[in-house]
């Protein structure tokens, strides 16, 4: 008995963008992770807004 | 005792107004003048736009705020400036029409020592047929009555969703001029998260409709980040989101027309295309509110005091070249009219030398293309140098003091991709600065270091805060100024 096989079809837009992994996603929304994050985006842009001051 | 006019109370007009008041208020007269009783933050419009939020939750009383300060509000719309006074008095003035309930209407003339006009944009959905919730048949998020409209349209669509109907989505600019891109990109990302919420996603067609060149240009030109080992564009980033939640994308194309259920556009090769629709939030093009100049003989002067889009011209070098010639320099920095030194432009009512994004148009001669975005962070760093040079030259400063040029400046932007205090996400963009200048960053234009985008749950946090903070300093309460702007 054979199972159909259905191809995913190629070549279209949603073929070639890069797709996140598991991983990533789950870092998305890891809460130890997101707290790194926030300290590390807040302190960039602090220094993006000293940088803008003049 | 100087008198400061500042048209507008937008971002960058209260901004200015919160500063003046700090640094000359009780010893300088300073007045608002806005046609609008209520501050909006705009960038949690978003959230309105998809029930999250309430109008009041992103709007207060401007009258109510100023009478705790030395700032005079006046709900008036701004019409002429007479920047050399007229046949009767030497001193400049602005004519203005109140929009105050009992008074629509009444005009009267506003003598000036310094003017700022920070009247923003014109949302000019006249430039496309059929487009916007008034006359049209899309909805916006430009607002927050409009935002209101929105949601009572995107919840209706839900429903018949939930009824088992298949609905078509469009999401993004209405013009082939547009900027803003960022307001309907964060849009999109929240309806996306309202259906998934209603158990609707799989009912819908969601579709990205954008004059930009390839997707994250945002009206400047894209960005290059550094990630995973390499530096990419942020066209790679835009487009994997938008396949992770199942969206398609449309670029350069230019909405010609719009009907009930249907969009016309035009793409940059030359051809016509009909997209069918149920749900469809477009954004506007921009134009200046058509504020009008006379000279002191009466003469109409508006042509020298404002660029054919009706935004003001200001220090910047406007001289017409091709984009391979375009520099940093050609940026204003200091926001002062060339012919007044006492009128400054700040926000989105300056006149931009060019657009970030190189030009491009369409065979049959249809620009297609993002115009140079002013959002919130430059519109408030403009609107803070423009006040501080303004009290130094009220203290004896023959010229402007302080510059923030968008070609020196970075700029954050929190793209909301969902709400939710341990499921919402926000995409998070910084970039400096904002416009290129390549003679200093000469691969990419901008400093690597600074220029940077990730998404995630930090994000959320971000924008949740940034809407509190910002809320909280407009509202001037108590150390409103160790709030950075």
């Amino acid at each position: 008995m054979s199972s159909k096989t259905v191809n995913k079809e190629p070549y279209q837009q949603a073929y070639y963008p890069p797709a996140p992994t598991g991983l990533t996603r789950f870092m998305r929304t890891c809460l130890i992770w997101q707290v790194v994050r926030f300290v590390v985006i807040n302190l960039k842009i602090l220094k993006l807004m000293a940088k803008s001051h003049h | 005792m100087a008198r400061i006019v500042i048209l507008g109370a937008g971002i960058a007009g209260h901004t200015a107004a919160r500063h003046l008041n700090k640094l000359v208020g009780g010893k300088h007269e300073i007045i608002v003048v806005s046609p609008n009783a209520k501050w909006n933050w705009i960038p949690s419009n978003i959230w309105v736009g998809v029930g999250q939020m309430k109008e009041e939750e992103v709007t207060f009383d401007l009258a109510e705020v100023y009478k705790k300060t030395q700032v005079k509000f006046r709900q008036a719309r701004a019409l002429s400036i007479n920047p050399e006074g007229d046949a009767q008095s030497a001193l400049p003035f602005v004519s203005v029409e109140s929009t105050l309930p009992g008074k629509v209407g009444v005009q009267e003339n506003i003598p000036y020592d310094y003017l700022i006009n920070a009247t923003g944009p014109k949302l000019n959905f006249g430039a496309t047929e059929g487009l916007g919730p008034d006359h049209g048949h899309t909805v916006s998020v430009c607002t927050a009555s409009h935002a209101i409209e929105a949601n009572k349209k995107l919840q209706a669509t839900i429903e018949a969703m939930r009824r088992g109907s298949n609905r078509t989505i469009v999401i993004g600019t209405g013009h082939g001029m547009c900027t803003c891109q960022g307001a309907a990109f964060e849009y999109i990302y929240n309806v996306d998260h309202a259906l998934r919420e209603a158990g609707v996603r799989d009912k819908a067609r969601i579709v990205w409709l954008s004059n930009e060149y390839e997707l994250g240009d945002f009206g400047m030109g894209g960005v290059h980040i550094k990630r995973g080992g390499y530096i990419t564009n942020g066209k790679t980033f835009a487009e994997s989101l938008m396949v992770e939640r199942g969206i398609e994308w449309i670029t350069r194309a230019h909405v010609k027309k719009v009907e009930a259920g249907k969009i016309h556009y035009e793409t940059i090769d030359g051809s016509f295309h009909e997209l069918e629709f149920d749900f469809s939030m477009l954004i506007p093009p921009f134009a200046g509110v058509g504020l009008k100049a006379y000279d002191k003989a009466g003469e109409d002067i508006t042509a020298k005091v404002f660029a054919p889009n009706g935004f003001m011209k200001v220090d910047a070098d406007y001289t017409a070249r091709p984009y391979a010639e375009w520099g940093a320099k050609d940026w204003p920095k200091t926001y002062q009219t060339p012919a007044y030194r006492n009128v400054f432009a700040v926000g989105i009512a300056f006149a931009p030398p060019h657009m970030i994004s190189k030009p491009m148009q369409s065979p049959n001669g249809t620009p297609i293309n993002p115009t140079a975005p002013r959002t919130g962070m430059p519109s408030a760093a403009m609107a803070m140098a423009v006040a501080q040079s303004i009290s130094d030259m009220l203290n004896g400063a023959q010229q402007p003091t302080h510059s923030a040029s968008m070609a020196e400046m970075g700029a954050a932007c929190v793209a909301s991709t969902g709400a939710g205090f341990f499921k919402g996400t926000a995409a998070t963009m910084t970039v400096f600065p904002v416009v290129p200048d390549f003679e200093k960053y000469p691969e990419y234009g901008r400093d690597i270091k600074l220029t940077s985008g990730e998404i995630g749950l930090a994000g959320h946090w971000m924008k949740y805060l940034l809407h509190h903070a910002f809320i909280y300093q407009a509202k001037m309460k108590p150390g409103w100024s160790l709030i950075p702007d």
